[in-house]
């Protein structure tokens, strides 16, 4: 099982990712856009960074770069899809996921440690936590904020597809803990199917115990489900 | 084939916050002007050749739909005009 790691020109968050996915005993490799999804992936992490150097809007480009096209196909087939960051803008603008992420409500760039509420803990990126539980992760964008029409935040919510929200420590929400105007304090959403799944703070960053908190860990093992097939 | 300049805005939907418009507002004010509101848009002019200026507008609509706008959170028009 090789989980793909997609580096577009200025993703920067590729290596931590395939740093912190190894820490777990996840195989996982990077692979430049140009050169197509392998067929051999289990997987496929769209990273952080600043893909296209955010032009036009961030995520924009590389969500329609030829490789998003395998990608699209691979997370219908059922093949696990996480985007983070600036790959969680990715996996929106390119239709893995509804609604967008834009400029921050502060119009500023925030970099600082959040926590987020596990709204469910029936997918493969949450089974290692349990519902309700709050987790400490990084957060770091200037285009963070998660707006969708309110028929279809409506809509998303019936489906039970809010993955995390931001919260404080005890676990309750609200705009004094939202630190972008996220609506409704979204920070992360499944697409259609629950293989699939964005959010903004980096799970990556928060998974080797060198660096702080290891949080993030679960998140990441939901690549583990592909191989056991749990 | 007639050569065409289309334009292409594109700007948030109604009620969709725009922080750097409000933070544009508030410079603007730091510089003593007087204003109510403030809105951005992108603009893009788009030089082609087409057969007529619907065929023109029909292709700069399909990539307002399909790149330069993000129809969750944008609204666009398109304007033709020979150049």
């Amino acid at each position: 099982m090789t989980v793909s790691i997609i580096r577009f020109g200025g993703s920067n968050c590729d290596r931590d990712a395939e740093r912190a996915l190894e820490h777990l005993g996840i195989d996982a490799e990077i692979v430049w856009h140009e050169d197509g999804l392998p067929e051999e992936t289990t997987g496929v992490v769209l990273p952080g960074g600043f893909s296209y150097g955010d032009y036009l809007r961030a995520g924009a480009m590389a969500a329609r770069a030829p490789i998003m096209d395998d990608v699209r196909e691979a997370a219908a087939d059922g093949t696990p899809v996480l985007g983070v960051c600036n790959g969680a803008q990715v996996g929106c603008e390119s239709g893995l996921t509804e609604g967008a992420f834009t400029t921050n409500r502060s119009a500023r760039f925030q970099c600082e440690h959040v926590y987020l509420r596990v709204e469910r803990d029936d997918t493969p990126w949450t089974a290692h936590y349990d519902e309700g539980e709050v987790i400490e992760v990084p957060i770091a964008h200037g285009e963070g904020r998660y707006e969708i029409d309110d028929d279809r935040l409506d809509a998303l919510e019936d489906d039970n597809r809010v993955l995390f929200r931001y919260c404080d420590e005890d676990g309750e929400t609200g705009p004094a803990v939202n630190p972008n105007g996220s609506k409704h304090n979204v920070a992360g959403v499944l697409g259609e199917r629950e293989t699939v799944a964005v959010l903004m703070p980096h799970p990556e960053r928060a998974t080797l115990p060198d660096i702080g908190s290891t949080d993030g860990q679960g998140v990441l093992r939901g690549f583990e489900s592909a191989e056991t097939g749990v | 084939m007639t050569a065409y300049t289309a334009t292409v805005t594109v700007r948030l939907k109604h009620g969709v916050l725009d922080p750097e418009a409000e933070t544009t507002k508030q410079a603007l004010e730091r510089l003593d002007f007087e204003l109510e509101d403030l809105r951005s848009a992108d603009r893009f002019e788009i030089d082609l050749e087409a057969e007529s200026a619907d065929a023109a507008s029909e292709r700069a609509s399909e990539m307002a739909e399909r790149l330069l706008a993000n129809p969750t959170i944008h609204d666009y028009d398109v304007e033709v005009d020979e150049r």
